[in-house]
């Protein structure tokens, strides 16, 4: 007699009991404290926040550790709470000119008003594990910091200073295309309504926006070698805090309603010019929550080369191709999908046993008669 | 949604069925043109859901949609009940929209299901939720969005029988097993989802309501009750379904889609109903197969 | 307007609004059956109770709504159908995602409507019918839903009304999709019905 297996249900409940006992790990060890993930582990807390599409430090803290430090995991936490969220309303664009910046660097210009800020980044430090951050007791500062000599390191400015864009410098000549300006009309939500290609340029951006660092990195470095090669320069990037302003119509102003990290990357690029327009720089555009430079980069790589058609350019590559590039840059899409592979199948791969069982019994045959 | 701050971390509590009413009402909308132009994959915007894409997502999405307080719901996948995602969508429900459960098609109001339909014949007032990874019929032949709604406008299917008498042509069968597409009451060609084509003539004037729901590829589409449901075929080659040479091991049905177990590695196997509801059923009436207890 | 005058909206809105879409949901996909749908609602005349059941189940800030004359007049009933859905009440037919026609004599015809794409054939207006009663025997429909053939009746209805549900049917998959709100029940007439005068 033959009992088929049963106990689903137990089965996912103990895995569930060992994936809790996995995360929690050695339990001689104190827990980690969201405060910690928050303090310490910033820029993963960043990524959570730009491709999980919500700004909220304390609860994408808690998704990097429910996800034993799974990003891909986390972000999904984040977006599967988010869209449960109830709106009040839209917030007014968030001005970056007005930036309480933290960082800031221009490739293209030596000094600029406001100057270069070097700020926190990984830039030009050497590239050799720091065994003093290994340490226990000592293990709180790097053996390289000035810190550790009490030095003043250049900190936050108390107050944003007037730091105009790169691009608004360039503008006042004419020699960049002008940002588009504000029509008033409600840009399309990619989180509220189906997106029918092709689509306009904000929502691309939007898409791009939480789309996969990876893969936009791999996008956006296939046009530097190539692959619609669009000679782009870092006009600026940009870090640092914004103000949220929300104007409630029912009391007819406006409200902060505080402030939020983002990183702004303008790539400013190379454009001959068409019959209309003179030659000038054009504009690919990076936006991205928190401190994440490679992302806000390889994003404003992308939404320039997906520029091709409105600047007549040739298609020629795949960073180009908007359907793609946008209906495959969702990891929380594209991590479920690959992974569903791992479901149970039995049922059409016994449609496809047969087939194959029986055109092999057909075959035989046929080679039978050949021979014969 | 409703959060609260209790001690740090916000206490979040859900609405039934775990969709708020305003994407319930977005979904039901979608639902009711789907039913009105049977066949056509209706564009919905479909939320991120607490469980990963291609795992059932838009199929959640159309029975949190449709589920009242008195519904009586069943989850299968591959046709069984116990398998592990059937498992987990089911206890998603009892969690957030607390109805009753069933693992009996019978007594089952709504069910939603993955790769199968039932093998118990469905009855009027019962709604068949189907779980879909790919809408598109014309996916593996033409990539893009922008073609096939082009195609299906035009009802321009030409491209379908083309890939359909290749295979004829190459393997001197149609190669297609499961996902076969249909064509829905004389106009749209439809991707049934990955069932196999052993379970297509099902769907033709079946007296049940038929719910499709795609949740990353943001589709929802309808079969009404009663509406003739055809897979496509050619004259000279009218399409089969797929026969199983044994009968079920356990309840011994004939004419039931049957699961092929492994008992050993060297060559011994059996076949086994995959519809668990169904061979369960048959069993308790006294049916029995070679290897029934 | 004052809030003490505005009459209620749904009591348990989750259970009633699932009711009410369930019974729109039955009548699309069985054409020409009735739908039982019971509602506490009372809303000012000469919205019915019914239809205003539907509208509060289905109509929300992303379907603009149009009233037919006998309603837009009555500025009690678009107080409270804005208040209650959040619907933009539209002045012309032409962007409706939906629509409420208190006077079916009236009826303006189908293409003052959306009546989708073929691209997009969803992208058309859904019609809530106020009738006074259902009877049978009026018309012969046949299509998807339906074994074999139904007969079907609602009053009132223009004269012509086989008519423009034929052209209606003609421009499948495009076209527009009636639910016909009567007492205690719902039909549903989807452009995929063929309507005949029996």
């Amino acid at each position: 007699m033959y009992v088929a297996a049963k106990g689903g249900e137990k089965a996912i409940r103990n895995a569930h009991a060992l994936l809790a006992k996995r995360r929690r790990g050695n339990e001689n060890l104190p827990s980690i404290g969201l405060d910690q993930i928050a303090a310490q582990l910033t820029l993963a807390v960043d990524r959570v926040m730009a491709e999980g599409s919500l700004y909220d430090i304390e609860l994408a803290s808690l998704a990097v550790k429910q996800a034993r430090g799974d990003l891909i995991e986390a972000i999904f936490l984040i977006r599967a709470f988010r869209t449960t969220l109830p709106r009040f309303g839209n917030a007014q664009p968030l001005d970056t000119s007005r930036m309480l910046v933290r960082r800031r660097v221009s490739a293209t210009f030596k000094d600029l008003p406001g100057g270069q800020l070097l700020g926190p980044t990984f830039d030009y430090t050497h590239r050799l594990l720091d065994t003093a951050l290994g340490g226990g007791e000592n293990g709180d500062i790097s053996g390289d910091s000035p810190v550790a000599s009490g030095g003043d390191i250049g900190d936050i400015p108390a107050a944003p200073v007037a730091m105009p864009r790169v691009t608004d410098l360039l503008g006042q000549e004419g020699l960049i295309e002008a940002s588009p300006a504000d029509d008033g009309a409600e840009p399309f939500d990619i989180t509220r309504a189906p997106v029918a290609y092709p689509v306009d340029r904000a929502t691309r951006l939007q898409t791009l926006a939480r789309g996969d660092e990876g893969y936009l990195l791999a996008l956006g470095y296939s046009t530097q070698r190539g692959y619609a090669r669009s000679h782009p320069f870092v006009g600026e990037i940009r870090f640092g805090d914004v103000e949220v302003i929300f104007e409630v119509p029912e009391l007819g102003f406006e409200v902060s309603l505080g402030t939020v990290q983002v990183t702004e990357c303008q790539m400013v690029n190379q454009f001959k010019g068409s019959a209309e327009v003179p030659p000038q720089f054009t504009r690919g555009y990076g936006l991205v929550f928190g401190q994440c430079e490679r992302k806000a980069m390889s994003m404003a790589l992308v939404e320039r080369a997906l520029r091709w058609k409105e600047l007549g350019e040739e298609q020629s590559a795949p960073a180009q191709d908007e359907e793609f590039v946008l209906s495959h840059c969702d990891n929380v899409q594209a991590t479920g999908f690959v992974e569903h592979l791992k479901l149970p199948h039995y049922v059409d791969f016994q449609a496809e046993l047969d087939l194959v069982r029986r055109m092999r019994a057909e075959h035989e045959a046929e080679m039978k008669e050949a021979a014969e | 949604m409703s959060a609260s701050d209790v001690g740090g971390m916000p206490q979040i509590t859900y609405n039934f069925a775990y969709l708020d009413e305003q994407t319930k009402r977005m979904i039901r909308r979608a639902i009711l043109k789907a039913i009105a132009v049977p066949g056509y994959q209706v564009p919905f915007a479909a939320r991120e859901m607490p469980m990963p894409y291609g795992w059932g997502t838009g199929g959640v999405q159309v029975t949190a949609a449709v589920l009242g307080r008195d519904d009586v719901l069943k989850v299968i996948d591959q046709g069984a009940d116990d398998t592990t995602n059937a498992v987990a969508i089911r206890g998603f429900f009892e969690k957030t929209a607390r109805v009753a459960t069933t693992t009996s098609t019978t007594e089952a109001t709504v069910i939603q299901t993955r790769h199968r339909i039932p093998e118990t014949k469905l009855r009027e007032d019962q709604i068949l939720v189907y779980q879909v990874p790919i809408p598109e019929p014309l996916r593996f032949l033409e990539p893009r969005e922008t073609e096939t709604r082009q195609l299906h406008a035009l009802a321009e299917y030409g491209l379908m029988h083309v890939k359909l008498y290749e295979d004829i042509a190459r393997h001197g069968h149609i190669a297609t097993t499961y996902a076969y597409p249909v064509e829905v009451a004389g106009r749209y060609v439809m991707d049934p989802s990955p069932i196999p084509k052993f379970d297509n003539p099902k769907m033709d004037d079946s007296p049940a309501l038929q719910l499709f729901g795609a949740g990353r590829e943001k589709r929802i589409y309808a079969i009404p009750p009663h509406t003739k449901v055809r897979s496509l075929d050619f004259e000279d080659h009218p399409f089969k379904v797929q026969r199983f040479a044994k009968p079920c091991a356990l309840c011994g049905a004939t004419g039931a889609y049957l699961d092929e177990v492994i008992l050993d590695d060297k060559g011994g196997r059996m076949f086994v109903c995959s519809d668990t509801d169904f061979c369960n059923t048959r069993q308790e009436e006294g049916h029995r197969g070679e290897m029934g207890a | 307007m004052s809030a003490q005058v505005l009459a209620r909206g749904f009591d348990d809105p989750v259970g009633e609004s699932q009711a009410a879409f369930r019974a729109a949901m039955w009548a699309l996909a069985r054409p020409g059956r009735v739908e039982a749908l019971a509602t506490d609602l009372t809303p000012p005349a000469p919205l019915s109770p019914e239809a205003a059941a539907l509208v509060l189940a289905l109509c929300d800030y992303e379907t603009p709504l149009w009233l037919d004359a006998a309603l837009a007049a009555v500025p009690e009933v678009v107080d409270f159908l804005r208040f209650h859905t959040g619907a933009a009440i539209l002045e012309e037919p032409g962007e409706a995602r939906f629509a409420i026609l208190s006077d079916p004599l009236e009826m303006p015809d189908f293409s003052a409507f959306p009546q989708g794409l073929p691209e997009f054939p969803d992208a058309s207006a859904t019609l809530i019918v106020q009738v006074a009663g259902f009877s049978d025997a009026r018309f012969i429909l046949e299509g998807p839903g339906i074994k074999g053939q139904t007969s079907f009746g609602a009053a009132p209805l223009p004269a012509d009304f086989a008519a423009r549900m034929a052209a209606n049917r003609a421009l499948f998959p495009r076209g527009v999709d009636l639910l016909l709100a009567g007492p205690g029940g719902v039909a549903g007439l989807p452009r995929s019905v063929t309507v005949r005068e029996s």
